[in-house]
């Protein structure tokens, strides 16, 4: 659809335009409420909309005092501090364990393909109360029931979907004459893998990491059975704060949350590419 | 001699035949393959399969009532519950033995509010008894079939042994029934009174609700897909970041900004006041019911939906849409004829994929759902951690579960696990 033709009715015209406007409106949908958030932790006085000072764009109706309380509130930093301690390692165990497995499923020869798979991946299909029930149980009677590492192991289970998807979609283009040739001079496995499997399939490794981080990251359900209070993280600390005295707090680590995200998908976009031209599977 | 080096097997360099070399070599390439996977199988195992395991096994495990009243259990087995007559004295001996037991150990009062879920009351009754069952004598004292329909009237009632009679097997299918609002009767299983089925409404509200988020997701998701597959790279690129955007943002951060959006005092109230559309003293509800579920739902879903969408009208050449064109068709007839059907296992992808996520959603129903647009997995979370009836959180939950899998074994099928993409 590049452009409108030059023939083209008055009839086609209008629904041209309109087209355009509904997918604008849709569009708008998707991103406004993401932006809005920004401005209004802004907002000086404890209100979740916008005050005349603020539509004026006088100076006096924007503050940092949402930053502030966030960056002083011992409870929010508890929460940010569990948070950046769990999901690296969390993530650190989905990626290691999770590259492996890929590594294995993309070998030509794979006895139950298919029913590994399915158990691999579902981690994501199970509804999220379901697997943070059975959690919460099966992890009480290990004694790993409200322990950091118990809500390490958890979200480690719940990333590794994630990270087998990634790896494996890398591993589909992967020409595997590399590997023999490698061997055929001389290279051992570990020398195979490291000096040449690795830095091609590194882009896929690494988005899969950020997939794990984020999914540990944001996640709530599972640690809401299966931690304690000690490991309260930031989304609890959340939906604590939305579920019972709704604080403006909530709207200034909303948009730090929205900033890593643009950060997490500038990477994982740039490394997208970067590993498509690797592979010559893009035109540049 | 020719032919006898033709009959022969052939032979590797080594000399074994070469078909059995093969084999080997075919056996470790497996074996290899295996070795990689396994610490992430055994992983997954032990912190995922076997939790969830674990839960749908106490959905039908029910070693409490036998483990705390044994003697009971073994001398009621005879009492027909249909003969109009209260069990014999030695039940009733039986009885206040166990209880002697089981108030000594503390554990009375959880047999008594596991047979309350069956029939509200016992506990108490329980509760009651247990508090002078310490004091039994049970070779003095006696009879105790007055004994302890003088405690406490409830053993006078035949529904009482009843629900205890029905409820000693170490599995039970009572959760289950109980699911489906239904309850072992006089004559095997019956529905519940009209007033107490909840949990019948509970899942078809979910499946409605999902259905109806899945629908808004299609119809908001297919112009999108489609400029999005049409238009050139550069800006297809720049709009997809507007799609992938709130896919990677917290879901937290989405359900709070349409917490902030869509009440009284919110924006978007403020500005339908500011237009004139609504009065201020008029407000609209528009969250803590199902339409603040259903629109928040399909906001953080819809990324989903448009992916793979997008994914299967961007092999679709726009060749086909001028061929038909050219050979007559009208734009609506080019499109519904020719562009749409190669279009459809996009839309049935997204759709599965949508609604299996939209089925078993806690968060964002907890948090704006109120209590009209709260979804099945937000009883199974009362059950557990309010309620205490986990039999029937891991109940509810394993029916969930096959409605889940029963779609993602169709989504198998149509789309391939390994064809899921991500970003």
């Amino acid at each position: 659809m590049s452009g409108i033709p030059s023939y083209a009715s008055t009839g086609q015209r209008v629904w041209y335009y309109t087209f355009r406007v509904i997918c604008g409106v849709i569009f708008f949908f998707l991103i406004a409420p993401i932006v809005v958030v920004m401005p209004l932790s802004f907002n000086a006085q404890d209100f979740f909309t916008f005050t005349p000072e603020m539509l004026r764009l006088d100076p006096a109706g924007y503050s940092l005092k949402h930053y502030r309380d966030f960056f002083s509130s011992p409870d929010w930093q508890q929460a940010l501090g569990n948070s950046v301690t769990i999901a690296p390692v969390a993530t650190l165990l989905s990626v290691g364990f999770g590259t492996l497995a890929a590594i294995g499923l993309s070998q030509p020869h794979v006895p139950f393909r298919r029913a590994i798979m399915a158990i691999l991946i579902s981690p994501m299909i199970v509804p999220l109360i379901i697997s943070a029930a059975g959690m919460y149980f099966f992890y009480s009677r290990l004694g790993l029931q409200g322990s950091y590492w118990g809500v390490v192991l958890a979200h480690a289970a719940l990333g590794i979907p994630f990270v087998i998807i990634t790896v494996t979609a890398t591993l589909v283009g992967f020409d595997h004459s590399l590997t023999r040739a490698a061997a055929n001079m001389g290279a051992d496995p570990v020398t195979t893998f490291r000096r040449v499997q690795m830095p091609l399939i590194l882009p896929g490794v690494i988005s899969g990491a950020l997939f794990a981080f984020i999914t540990s990251f944001d996640e709530v359900v599972v640690v809401l059975f299966v931690g304690s209070a000690s490991q309260k993280t930031l989304p609890w600390q959340m939906f604590l704060g939305l579920r019972e005295q709704i604080s403006p707090t909530i709207l200034a680590v909303a948009t730090i949350l929205v900033v890593i995200s643009i950060a997490l998908l500038t990477t994982v976009e740039l490394l997208r590419r970067r590993s498509e031209k690797l592979r010559g599977m893009s035109p540049q | 001699m020719s032919d006898t080096t033709l009959d022969g097997p052939v032979l590797a360099a080594d000399g074994t035949p070469l078909k059995r070399s093969l084999a080997r070599a075919l056996r470790r390439q497996k074996l290899r393959a295996l070795m990689l996977i396994a610490p992430l199988l055994i992983f997954i195992l032990v912190t995922f399969i076997m939790p969830v395991a674990d839960m749908l096994f106490r959905s039908v495990e029910n070693g409490i009532v036998e483990d705390t009243l044994p003697r009971t259990v073994v001398a009621l087995a005879d009492w027909d519950a249909d003969s109009g007559e209260l069990p014999s004295e030695a039940v009733f001996a039986a009885m206040a033995a166990d209880l002697k037991d089981a108030a000594e150990a503390k554990t009375h009062t959880k047999v008594g509010s596991r047979l309350n879920y069956e029939n509200p009351g016992i506990s108490s009754l329980f509760r009651k008894t247990g508090r002078r069952a310490k004091k039994f004598d049970i070779e003095a004292d006696g009879p105790w079939k007055e004994q302890l329909i003088d405690i406490n009237d409830g053993w006078g009632e035949r529904e009482v042994w009843r629900t205890i009679q029905t409820y000693s097997p170490t599995y039970t299918a009572g959760y289950y029934l109980n699911a489906v609002d239904m309850q072992v009767g006089t004559d095997g299983a019956e529905m519940r009174p009209e007033d107490e089925r909840i949990y019948m409404l509970l899942l078809k509200r979910t499946l409605w609700m999902s259905l109806l988020i899945t629908f808004s997701c299609i119809l908001l998701g297919y112009p999108v897909a489609w400029i999005l597959a049409n238009l050139p790279m550069r800006q297809a690129n720049l709009l997809m970041i507007l799609v992938l955007l709130p896919f990677w943002t917290s879901l937290l951060v989405r359900t709070s900004a349409w917490k902030i959006l869509l009440q009284q005092q919110g924006v978007i109230n403020d500005i339908l006041v500011w237009i004139g559309l609504v009065a201020d003293d008029n407000r609209l509800v528009m969250i803590n019911n199902q339409f603040g579920t259903i629109v928040a739902m399909t906001h953080i879903l819809l990324p989903f939906m448009i992916l793979p969408m997008y994914s299967v009208m961007q092999t679709i050449p726009p060749s086909y849409l001028r061929a038909a064109k050219s050979l007559g068709a009208t734009d609506w007839t080019a499109f519904w004829r020719v562009y749409f059907p190669q279009t459809v296992p996009g839309i049935g992808a997204g759709s599965i994929l949508v609604f299996i996520l939209a089925i078993g959603y806690y968060i964002t129903p907890a948090l704006v759902g109120g209590t009209t647009g709260t979804f099945i997995s937000n009883r199974i979370a009362f059950h557990i951690s309010t309620s205490l009836n986990w039999g029937l959180a891991a109940a509810l939950g394993a029916i969930l579960l096959a409605v889940v899998l029963a779609l993602y074994w169709a989504y198998d099928k149509i789309v391939g696990i390994d064809n899921v993409k991500l970003g």
